[in-house]
């Protein structure tokens, strides 16, 4: 990939967005402020931020319960995720959705769904009446290693690539199910090659690496926007932390997770290229996360007497 | 303007004026193009509007359901075929956990314009995988609508109602009626979603039903006539919403009440009008109220089990004269 450098202190600061709107997610949660699961991209932060790189404003984005992460990268503000875990008015779903369902129709940004595997079927159809339409647009739905273990996953792989749908399957393989190890849940651990067998275009990528996450979404995109059909990308990772804040990891060792923090993507990043400013960004970053915290503590709580509202349409038939 | 024609030709039409008008109407589900429907119902419609937008979808119902609902996000009106209300059961997950509660979980951001159509039903020797009646189930779930055709005008008119609304509709299509041939009127004005009808004036005892059911309580209807009691009968039309207003109406004109319905009484949308009625009407009722239900099994082959387990006109006129012995 032609890396200017631009780009890269680009990445890099918002993989450090992430990091640290997450730490901060902990430290929040254990204040009380949020409630509720809250599942940390911690360690997965190439993905999100290098499949976006590839995306342009109109393309829609699906994405998981571990979604801060994806939802940061695609331009959603800080202080509507935030409020949104405050549960405040002001959120991006109004405190309707929590940690889990982040939505923004401006960012495109769909989700935010909680149903491991239940977002792609949708993401097919999204991608269905882009085609339909002939709008030249692409859809991305993003899953983990479990969602591969999950009926919709095969059925909505096979109509993708059967109606010949300009999706990008990103496949985050951290290579645990919550506390269950791929080898555990799946016969074939290469899940790239699962896809494969739908005849769809597969590939695995090194998840840790922002720049090969990039490089790859870009290519695929370019792709799918040429008319080449779904194309289904396995980016390997491993989440730092734990699945949420009720997991009390003993499904693994220490060592384990020790070894993958030498891959960190930030320390990936930072090490190719040491003139990135990361003093800068930090402070940054700092001011960016402290508003965001201002923003959802000075939020509003929607009145309860709203409570029923948006179980259907306003105006339409109740 | 009125013109005879048959439930599913009525359907039919409707579907086909729908994609005539709008051309983000389509239709998907299993078989529904080169089979011609697995009920016929949209024999035709793939000469007429090609592959693209009559779409035969794989045996895949949560996908293509959850395609349905992706589509919906993204602009189109999508009509989907599930084959049978048991096959449902496969796409729950996209109705449940999708269709039914994307506007909310998203702040009011992201309806989901969608129609599913599906048939219901017991009574054509199909046993325990292809009989049951689970649209009250469906009724349970806020963020859905669910709709009922009876007559061949319902038939007709709840497509259209159905792809007007911004909001998941479900439609229950009773197989049994699919032959049945009524009046159509296409210029007359739909009867909105949510509204209840009557469809028999009586003074003495009110039957609420839907679907199928209502032709049952009509006959039934008729040989209490002959035997002197003036029966009034409601087709609920939509179970979500439910219309208090017309069946509370109808509790205060006869004070007696029973509902007729082909799914089980347990945890059921019978139980749901009875404890509206017990809620917002108790004091209008003379006697208990009374329901004619399928027997609590799932359904049997055998034709003589089978009709022992649905509810019959013969049922219902003993729980009718029942309830009007009740002082």
């Amino acid at each position: 990939m032609k890396t200017d450098s631009d780009i890269v202190h680009k990445f890099y600061r918002d993989m450090l967005l992430i990091r640290r709107f997450e730490e901060k997610c902990v430290e929040m949660y254990s204040r009380e402020k949020i409630r509720g699961f809250l599942h940390l991209y911690i360690g997965e932060e190439a993905i999100g931020v290098g499949v976006m790189h590839a995306l342009a404003p109109d393309d829609a984005v699906l994405a998981t319960y571990r979604e801060h992460g994806q939802a940061l990268a695609r331009g959603v503000h800080p202080n509507r995720i935030m409020a949104e875990m405050y549960g405040k008015l002001e959120g991006c779903s109004r405190g309707r959705g929590g940690s889990m369902h982040i939505f923004d129709a401006e960012k495109r940004f769909y989700g935010g769904s909680a149903i491991v595997a239940g977002a792609l079927p949708v993401a097919v159809g999204m991608a269905l009446a882009d085609k339909m339409m002939k709008r030249n647009r692409v859809t991305v739905c993003f899953f983990g290693d479990g969602a591969a273990a999950e009926g919709e996953f095969h059925e909505s792989l096979n109509l993708a690539a059967l109606w010949h749908l300009p999706i990008l399957f990103i496949c985050e393989n951290n290579l645990y199910a919550m506390g269950t190890a791929i080898e555990f849940s799946h016969s074939e651990t290469n899940l790239a090659k699962k896809a494969s067998c739908y005849r769809i275009e597969s590939h695995q990528v090194d998840g840790m690496d922002v720049e090969a996450v990039a490089e790859a979404s870009e290519s695929a995109v370019e792709k799918i926007r040429d008319g080449a059909g779904p194309i289904f990308l396995e980016c390997l990772t491993y989440r730092f932390r734990a699945h949420s804040m009720f997991d009390a990891e003993l499904y693994r060792s220490k060592s384990e997770v020790d070894e993958w923090k030498k891959r960190d993507p930030l320390l990936v990043l930072q090490q190719r290229y040491p003139s990135i400013n990361i003093e800068k960004y930090e402070h940054e970053i700092t001011i960016t996360i402290d508003e965001a915290l201002n923003f959802a503590e000075n939020g509003t709580l929607e009145p309860r007497d709203d409570l029923t509202k948006f179980v259907y349409t306003q105006g339409g038939v109740q | 303007m009125s013109t005879v024609i048959t439930y599913r030709e009525a359907i039919r039409q409707a579907i086909r004026e729908a994609m005539e008008k709008d051309e983000r109407v389509f239709l998907m589900g299993e078989d529904v193009g080169r089979y011609g429907g697995s009920f016929a119902v949209s024999m035709g419609l793939l000469k007429q509007f090609g592959n693209e937008r009559i779409i035969d979808t794989p045996l895949s119902e949560s996908a293509f359901t959850g395609a349905g609902i992706g589509a919906a996000l993204n602009g189109m009106r999508p009509i989907v075929e599930i084959m049978t209300v048991n096959f449902s059961l496969l796409a729950l997950d996209q109705i449940m956990n999708n269709a039914a509660t994307l506007l909310h979980m998203s702040g009011g951001q992201f309806n989901v314009p969608l129609v599913i159509r599906m048939t219901t039903g017991g009574g054509k020797q199909l046993a325990a995988q292809h009989s049951h009646s689970l649209e009250g189930w469906f009724a349970h779930i806020p963020g859905l609508k669910v709709l009922t055709p009876a007559t061949v005008q319902d038939a007709y008119d709840m497509v259209g109602l159905a792809l007007a609304d911004p909001d998941p509709v479900l439609i229950f299509e009773n197989s049994l009626l699919y032959n049945a041939k009524g009046d159509l009127d296409t210029a007359s004005t739909p009867l909105a979603i949510g509204k209840a009808k009557v469809h028999r004036e009586g003074k003495e005892i009110s039957i609420l039903s839907y679907g199928i059911s209502v032709f049952k309580a009509l006959e039934a209807a008729d040989i209490l006539a002959s035997e002197g009691i003036d029966a009034e009968v409601i087709d609920l039309r939509s179970l979500r919403p439910l219309d208090d207003e017309t069946i509370m109406a109808t509790v205060r004109k006869t004070h007696r009440v029973m509902i007729v319905d082909e799914g089980w009484k347990s945890g059921s949308i019978s139980a749901e009008i009875m404890a509206r009625i017990n809620e917002q009407a108790f004091f209008e009722l003379d006697a208990p109220m009374g329901r004619v239900c399928s027997a609590e099994v799932p359904f049997p082959y055998a034709k003589h089990l089978e009709d022992a387990a649905l509810p019959q006109p013969d049922k219902i006129v003993a729980m009718a004269k029942k309830l009007m012995e009740e002082s």
